[in-house]
């Protein structure tokens, strides 16, 4: 039965990418990277719990099928679209807009760009012909079916380009936003080019229109950041709650660069984000943090591998699940440490809450040093709220569910706080009391 | 109406029974001391009438100004006017004393059907109450008794009481852990709270509290019942004599 129906979806999305095929931009190499992704994917279809990567994550048994590409917003979805960036609009940041798939340019900010600072939509720079750009923006690993599948569908994105010395004093603010009616997927794909000595600050924001219920979002973000700079990236997803959001970023570090990475995960039915982080340059630093909000029948999957290739960079990774009702919440952290990477200081440490019997969280911490002058380590735990912390707070007149809320604040306080800016820790922590207001 | 009346509370945890039909009445402006030995049920009494759970109510009942206290949750008892001083208060990393004791005291005003209290009248008010019991101020940005030493702990309670300004007061052994000087500090700061409209209900293993904290009556407890009440005097007599006549008794 599963053969038949697997091989019916397979069909299905095999007639999908060559009827999209003119509306995937690119030519020569990129088409025929394009293809060559897509086969890597066929090779495997939808990833399931007998691939070691996604055993906790079987999206053939949660997702089943991809679903038919997006069409291009209309005016009505794109109004739909405005109104859920505003909703979850920040201050002084400058406004991306992807839509559906597509870059939005009436819904984004592209005026008076700083000095140093290159916008484009991925569109245009493939259509355009730019080789090394576009050659940037499809260099990722098809071993991984997922980030594969991306490669061979993305109909857009931005790339933007960083120029050496630049320090852009306003952050960047990509938003993703599910805007159609029908069920349907999107697939983009966006580049960071950052140059020596600069400073940039990214937000990303996945958010539903109104109305817009089932979606599966996929994206790919690579990021380079030169020699000397440091990238600050906060990542929140907001998905419906009926979406998929099957996400990767690929991130490489130059020398004495500084990588700080925060990702929160409170909407989406299932989601899975794929984060790569590579230490190519000697002296560099990397702080991933990341927190799990899920109740319902959610399932949110971080799988970060941290790649420590070169000597003299250190890492640390601080992550935190909540869990609630049946949900399920999954984090891999692999850290490797190449035998060159000498003085690597490498840390991880996971924790997870479950707030019910049935809650489900999975930590898979692995260590594979091939160095002998190193100092890793790695922790995790799984509990469940204090008992006599509870009968406390509420012993001093709170209720239940906000004592709850203020120990469930202090947990992923932590992870919350190693984000730099002041503005934009303050949008996270707003992030996480929605979710705690709703369960209230 | 008594203040607090508990009535042949009988009380188990788990399959053993350690209150056998206790009876106390408390009005307003009453302290009274409850001493007894180690496992007399003393500290069962002051978790029962706060609402931890764990303990079942297998007969009798607690009025709390009439009213039924085992019916209402532990943070509708805060909110109604019942405080109880924990004889080890925990450390709560991550939440500041703070944001905590501003949460709490607004918890209790809208359970009350109060305004909420803004940050500024209550940042007055911690302030005052901090100063009186010697509580410097940047223990109030730390993790709730994060660090804190036994004494602070215990003036971290009393300040609680202080701001959350209770009907009745339960000082579950409030000396436990406390040096001479700590003990003074603390013990101030609770007769500084005496009123004729709160009671309190001071529960120690020592008389050497009751130096400090002048109760009217003194009970003492054994095996799970009062075996004798009496003014202050019987605590003088109890250091005298020691527990160990009304464990026969019992």
């Amino acid at each position: 039965m599963n053969v038949v129906a697997k091989t019916e979806t397979g069909r299905a999305l095999g007639d999908a990418f060559a009827s999209a095929r003119d509306r995937l931009p690119g030519k020569g190499k990129i088409a025929d990277q394009r293809r060559q992704a897509f086969e890597a994917y066929e090779r495997s279809g939808l990833p399931h719990r007998r691939i070691e990567d996604w055993k906790y994550t079987d999206l053939r048994a949660l997702m089943r099928e991809v679903l038919p590409l997006a069409p291009a917003p209309d005016a009505a979805a794109l109004g739909r679209a405005a109104a859920a960036a505003k909703l979850r609009a920040i201050d002084g940041v400058r406004r991306l807009v992807l839509v559906d798939g597509a870059f939005a340019p009436d819904l984004s900010d592209l005026g008076s760009l700083e000095k140093g600072l290159g916008i484009r939509p991925l569109r245009e720079v493939l259509d355009a012909g730019d080789g090394a750009l576009s050659a940037q923006a499809f260099a990722t690993d098809i071993s991984d079916p997922m980030i594969a599948l991306n490669g061979a569908m993305a109909t857009d994105g931005v790339v933007i380009e960083i120029a050496d010395g630049a320090v852009l004093a306003q952050p960047l603010h990509i938003v993703h936003v599910a805007s159609g009616t029908a069920p349907a997927s999107m697939f983009t794909r966006s580049l960071l080019r950052l140059g020596r000595d600069t400073n940039v600050t990214l937000v990303e924001s996945y958010l539903a229109g109104e109305g817009t219920k089932a979606y599966q979002a996929h994206d790919a973000l690579i990021v380079a950041i030169g020699d000397n700079a440091r990238f600050d990236h906060v990542r929140l997803v907001e998905d419906s709650i009926d979406a998929f959001n099957i996400s990767s970023a690929t991130i490489s570090l130059g020398a004495h660069a500084h990588l700080n990475t925060f990702g929160l995960t409170s909407g989406g039915h299932v989601s899975r984000y794929q984060l790569t982080v590579t230490c190519a340059g000697e002296g560099s630093k990397v702080e991933t943090n990341g927190v799990n909000l899920i109740n319902g029948t959610q399932h949110a999957d971080t799988t970060l591998f941290m790649d420590h290739a070169v000597p003299h960079c250190a890492s640390r990774e601080i992550f935190r699940a909540v869990v609630d009702d049946r949900a399920h919440s999954v984090f891999q952290g692999r850290i490797i440490v190449r035998p060159d990477a000498q003085k690597t200081d490498a840390k991880m440490m996971t924790r997870a809450l479950l707030l019910s019997d049935d809650a489900e969280a999975d930590n898979k911490p692995e260590l594979e040093i091939f160095a002998d002058d190193v100092t890793c380590g790695h922790g995790a735990t799984t509990g469940a709220l204090d008992e006599s912390l509870l009968f406390y707070m509420r012993a001093r007149g709170l209720p239940e569910k906000e004592a709850q809320a203020l120990l469930i604040q202090a947990f992923v306080g932590e992870a919350i706080e190693s984000i730099a800016s002041d503005a934009l820790r303050e949008v996270a922590i707003a992030t996480a009391q929605r979710w705690l207001e709703a369960r209230a | 109406m008594s203040l607090l009346e508990v009535k042949d509370l009988k009380v188990r945890v788990e399959e053993r029974e350690i209150l056998h039909g206790l009876s106390l009445t408390v009005n307003p402006g009453e302290v009274h001391a409850i001493m007894g030995p180690n496992g007399s049920g003393k500290s069962t009494l002051s978790h029962v009438i706060a609402g931890k759970p764990g303990y079942e109510v297998t007969g009798g009942q607690i009025l709390f100004r009439g009213e039924d206290l085992l019916e209402m949750e532990p943070n509708e008892r805060a909110a109604n006017g019942v405080f109880l001083a924990f004889q080890y208060p925990v450390e709560i990393p991550g939440v500041t004393t703070w944001n905590f004791l501003h949460a709490a005291l607004n918890a209790q005003r809208k359970a009350r059907g109060e305004d909420e209290i803004s940050s500024p009248a209550f940042l007055k008010k911690v302030r005052e109450v901090a100063k009186s019991l010697n509580i410097p101020q940047d223990m109030l940005k730390r993790g709730v008794n994060v660090g804190f030493s036994g004494g602070e702990k215990k003036r971290n309670e009393i300040l609680q009481m202080a701001l959350f300004e209770p009907a009745v007061c339960i000082l579950d052994e409030m000396d436990s852990g406390l040096d001479i000087d700590a003990l003074r500090i603390a013990a101030d700061g609770v007769n500084a709270l005496r009123s004729p409209e709160r009671a309190m209900v001071v529960i120690t293993h020592y008389q050497r509290l009751l130096n400090y904290i002048v109760p009217d009556f003194v009970h003492v407890m054994s095996k799970g019942r009062v075996v004798k009440s009496g003014g202050k005097e019987l605590a003088l007599e109890l250091e005298e004599s020691g527990y160990a006549q009304f464990e026969d008794a019992a």
